[in-house]
């Protein structure tokens, strides 16, 4: 092995960098200027992420234990554009309190821990490095849902958390444990080239349990019991990753397990994804129904969100991954842009219930706006982007004839639209005399949003976003 | 810049000035410039469209074509027919009017007017699409402002209509996904590539299995919006919740995107499955024209009586559309023309009533031929205009409709006309019993004597719509030109 190959793993290598330059940091800047430990961390990983865009080699390296291709790349620097935007939001967050309780520097390698532990799994190419990935991702998120430790919440988060992620991950181990007896390799290039032509008993439980275990990332029902409780208590940056970093992460690589290594399981895997595609909207859209906490009401509409993804892992072909990748981007923007709002909003007053949000329009339109556009991209409403991304998954599984899950998918989008326009209605319709008063955000915090707004007005139109992925998924 | 474009692109630019508008004045102002250049590009349009249709005998006209997503041949793809420039006029001339009713919109102005401008984008751009795909978008588009502009101001119940409106749409267009997906699949059914335009499509032989499932889908997903009974609900408390303009605006074009998207998209890519439904859709219709006529004659919001006569009408509309013959399509097409004017004027009308009384009960108006003459004058006339007079726009398109619907010779058809037709003497129940009641006999409430006379922009509004009522009635053969020329493709994808 040599330099070159060795840069195969560009994205996880820089990472790691920034980790050690922020161990260092921590060490050299002086007690009363921590605040530019945020700066610097914010500024490092946006060289990071410009560094991903650079033109990259790709192959496996560690004897296929790793591999990288271009979408892989692509996606890697998808959730990095993520990542950035969300730091650009929590900034004040971390300044105002996280800083001052010296908790900081902690707060950056432990997310960027979590986001190298995403890099390993959507790059593994055995099921060994893809459990070392899934449990360096899931870990470090334990502790940031806890992070602030003067609220109980946050705390009850965390707990919640670890243990149904261990449970999750325990069960998927067990399940690539039965994969190993059957299969006998644990390199999912040889499981693919066994061709496992009748897949016994023994195969299709240890892949029912693995896919349980993914299925408990992703919080699809009815795996999503923990999702509304830890997304309520954790703290709102934290929130916003779990739901949008961490799920795009772990459908990205549910996706490319299903489609490669358990090709030869389509008949089986079709119909668990068609099953649980219906349950998980219907679920997520009616408990988002009523809820009043903002965090929670994302939380179930994220649910459902991911519901609408499986339409797209349906088909096990170039058009599903395109669409799937697609939608996975433009429901990154637009949950960020809902997420950043309610963040702005939670730290200026405190206040994260619908209830608070009524006449904010009259007091702070940037913010109404910048949420209506999010919203609308989640229920999916032309031109913003969401309509397209969901359109998109529609096609895909209408492709295999599946007519009926479309028009199922399409009576949720209605019920959803219910619930988004609640939002809307709090906050245009209705007037308060007791509305949020005008405030400023900072910087990060406007740079932030207005990228997730552009974001979605962008992505949606400017077609060529969605031909170069498609593009890109011809490897499947 | 092609012609046609240019009916989004002039919105968008009016959208971007009203952003940086300050108050009222500015808004009201920018609104007007900019529907005033579409209004004459949308003249010109006519006096093209005869110059081209000469020389060029196409089905669409002025077409323009771009790729947009490739993977899926998905193309922004615009042209027009008779129908379509006669429907985009239609469009212009109520949108102006709409913005000279809503002169003193004080409340948040310039979100106001974007709202609306963005809404006729979305018509706009619905009525010139030939590309499946763009259509919906623009269809949804036109749909979600609704939302806004009766929730905010709104009169009455408007939280609960807005809502209620805006989701029987939206799911209605849910439904018609289903039916677009369905089509784009099967568009390569004689070996070509998957395409959603709608010219293509039309060539193609789609097996009659996916005619006979899809056809429902498409249908009901735009007929909604055009008020077909039993889900016509959500158009009696929308329009009796919205503001003036938005009212308008809805009755008197967003409605007419049923009729037309049923007709060019439903019935025309899936003709065999027309033949095959119609029995059932025209029981609806049938159920809608009678039913909305019956309806109106006992309500006392003047709002409530021009949706539900809405209702009647418009389901007059697509019972012609499927009676499957040229003259009652001639009559439909007028129809939806020669409502949308009307029900924009009355709506103006009642907008200013409201205005100066504060009440829309007709038991507590009475005598405003006295007080108001001018508005009391022009309801009267619209009213005669509603219920058929020989003279206004209404009468052509009836007689069009129900002679086309005599030519169907079978007892079920027979019996479905007859039952449509007695809703002209309904109508003319309805719309004498209001002039009656409210512009005649004594002034019921002494404020009413010193009420505001009629204003300029007033007027302007007005005049705008009274004039093509008249003009459809008096010579109604240039439009007729224009539309049946376009309807011969229809037909040859019935045969």
């Amino acid at each position: 092995m040599n330099l070159s190959s060795f840069l195969i793993m560009r994205h996880e290598v820089i990472l790691l960098a920034v980790i050690l330059l922020l161990v260092i940091g921590e060490i050299f800047i002086a007690q009363r200027k921590k605040n530019s430990m945020v700066h610097l961390a914010i500024f490092l990983f946006g060289i990071h992420t410009l560094i991903g865009f650079l033109a990259i080699d790709f192959g496996s390296i560690f004897g296929g234990m790793f591999h990288t291709n271009a979408l892989i790349q692509f996606f890697k620097n998808i959730i990095n554009i993520g990542v950035f935007i969300l730091l650009l939001q929590s900034g004040d967050w971390l300044q105002e309190r996280i800083v001052q309780e010296n908790k900081g520097s902690e707060f950056f390698i432990l997310l960027f821990s979590s986001l190298l532990g995403m890099y390993f799994m959507v790059s593994s190419g055995d099921f060994l490095m893809f459990y070392l990935g899934l449990e360096l991702s899931t870990l470090p998120i334990a502790a940031l849902a806890a992070y602030e430790t003067s609220k109980r919440k946050s705390s009850e988060s965390g707990i919640k958390f670890i243990l149904s992620a261990a449970l999750a991950s325990g069960v998927a181990l067990f399940g690539i444990s039965m994969l190993y007896a059957t299969s006998g390799s644990i390199y999912f290039a040889d499981i693919i080239g066994g061709g496992v032509t009748e897949p016994n008993h023994l195969t299709i439980l240890g892949f029912v349990l693995f896919f349980a275990g993914l299925a408990f990332k992703i919080s699809l029902v009815p795996f999503h019991f923990w999702t509304a409780d830890v997304y309520e208590g954790a703290p709102i940056s934290i929130t916003s990753y779990l739901s949008v970093i961490s799920k795009g992460a772990a459908v990205f690589i549910l996706m490319i397990l299903l489609f490669t290594v358990a090709k030869s399981l389509m008949g089986i895997w079709e119909h668990i994804v068609y099953v649980l595609a219906i349950l998980t909207m219907f679920v997520g859209n009616l408990f988002a129904l009523r809820q009043q906490n903002m965090k929670r009401f994302l939380a179930f509409s994220s649910i459902a969100q991911a519901g609408f993804i499986l339409l797209g892992l349906t088909t096990g072909n170039q058009l599903g991954v395109a669409t799937v990748v697609y939608f996975i981007l433009i429901y990154m923007f637009s949950n960020l842009a809902a997420f950043g709002v309610v963040q702005a909003i939670s730290l200026k007053t405190g206040k994260e219930n619908m209830k608070d949000y009524e006449g904010l329009y009259r007091t702070n339109p940037n913010l109404s706006l910048v949420m209506m556009l999010a919203l609308f991209s989640l229920a999916g409403i032309p031109p913003v982007a969401g309509f397209f991304g969901k359109f998109f998954l529609f096609t895909a599984a209408a492709s295999k004839g599946y007519y009926l899950l479309v028009f199922l998918a399409v009576v949720n989008v209605t019920i959803s639209l219910y619930y988004y326009l609640l939002v809307v209605r709090a906050m245009f319709l209705r007037e308060n005399d007791l509305a949020i008063p005008y405030f400023k955000s900072n910087l990060y915090m406007k740079i932030g949003l207005l990228m997730t707004a552009v974001g979605i007005l962008v992505i949606g139109l400017f077609s060529p976003i969605y031909d170069y992925i498609y593009e890109l998924s011809n490897l499947y | 810049m092609d012609t046609l474009s240019l009916f989004i692109i002039i919105p968008l630019l009016t959208v971007l000035a009203l952003v940086f508008t300050k108050a009222l004045k500015q808004a009201r102002i920018v609104a007007m410039v900019g529907s005033i250049v579409q209004l004459a590009m949308a003249i010109r349009l006519v006096f093209a469209y005869f110059k081209e249709r000469a020389i060029n005998d196409s089905i669409m006209l002025f077409t323009k074509d771009v790729v947009w997503f490739k993977p899926f041949n998905i193309h922004y793809s615009v042209g027009v027919d008779g129908i379509s420039v006669a429907l985009l006029l239609l469009t212009a001339i109520v949108v102006l009017a709409g913005v000279f009713i809503s002169w003193k919109m004080y409340n948040l102005p310039k979100e106001f007017f974007i709202s609306l401008i963005v809404l006729s984008i979305g018509v706009y751009g619905f009525f010139i699409s030939i590309d499946l795909f763009t259509m919906f978008v623009f269809f949804e588009i036109a749909v979600i402002p609704m939302y806004l502009l009766i929730g905010i101001w709104g009169s009455g119940p408007r939280e609960y209509s807005a809502m209620k409106l805006t989701l029987m749409l939206m799911g209605a267009s849910a439904v018609l996904l289903v039916g677009i997906l369905g089509i784009y699949f099967n568009s390569n059914a004689d070996g070509g590539a998957l395409t959603f335009n709608i010219l293509e499509i039309a060539k193609v032989d789609i097996p009659f299995e996916v005619q006979k499932l899809f056809f429902p889908l498409t249908f009901i997903g735009f007929a909604v919006i055009g008020a077909l009974f039993p889900f016509h609900t959500w158009s009696p408390d929308g329009h009796a919740s919205a503001p003036t303009a938005v009212s308008m605006l809805h009755a008197g074009v967003l409605m007419k995107l049923g009729g037309y998207g049923v007709f060019r998209v439903a019935m025309y890519l899936l003709p065999e499955g027309a033949l095959h439904w119609s029995w059932f859709f025209i029981i609806l219709s049938v159920i809608g024209v009678v039913y909305g006529a019956f309806s109106a004659i006992k309500q006392t919001d003047l709002k409530y009586i021009n949706a539900y006569s809405s209702v009647s009408h418009l389901g007059l509309v697509l019972f012609a559309l499927l009676m499957l013959n040229k003259t009652a399509w001639n009559g439909a097409i007028l129809q939806s023309l020669s409502h949308g004017f009307m029900t924009a004027l009355f709506f103006a009308l009642i907008g200013m009533i409201y205005e100066r009384t504060h009440t829309r009960d007709i038991s507590k108006l009475g005598g405003l031929l006295k007080v108001i003459p001018f508005i009391s004058v022009i309801y009267v006339i619209a009213g005669l205009a509603s219920l058929g007079l020989p003279g206004f726009s209404g009468f052509v398109a009836e007689m069009n409709i129900f002679v086309g619907a005599f030519q169907e010779d079978d007892m079920f058809m027979r019996i479905a006309t007859v039952l449509s037709i007695s809703v002209i003497v309904i109508t003319a129940v309805y719309i004498l019993r209001v002039v009656g009641i409210m512009l005649m006999g004594p002034i019921r409430n002494e404020a009413y004597l010193k009420l505001e006379r009629v204003t300029w922009y007033e007027k302007f509004g007005i005049l705008l719509l009274l004039v093509p009522i008249v003009g459809i009635g008096v010579a109604p053969l240039w439009l007729s030109d224009m539309i049946i020329d376009s309807l011969q493709p229809f037909i040859q994808g019935l045969l």
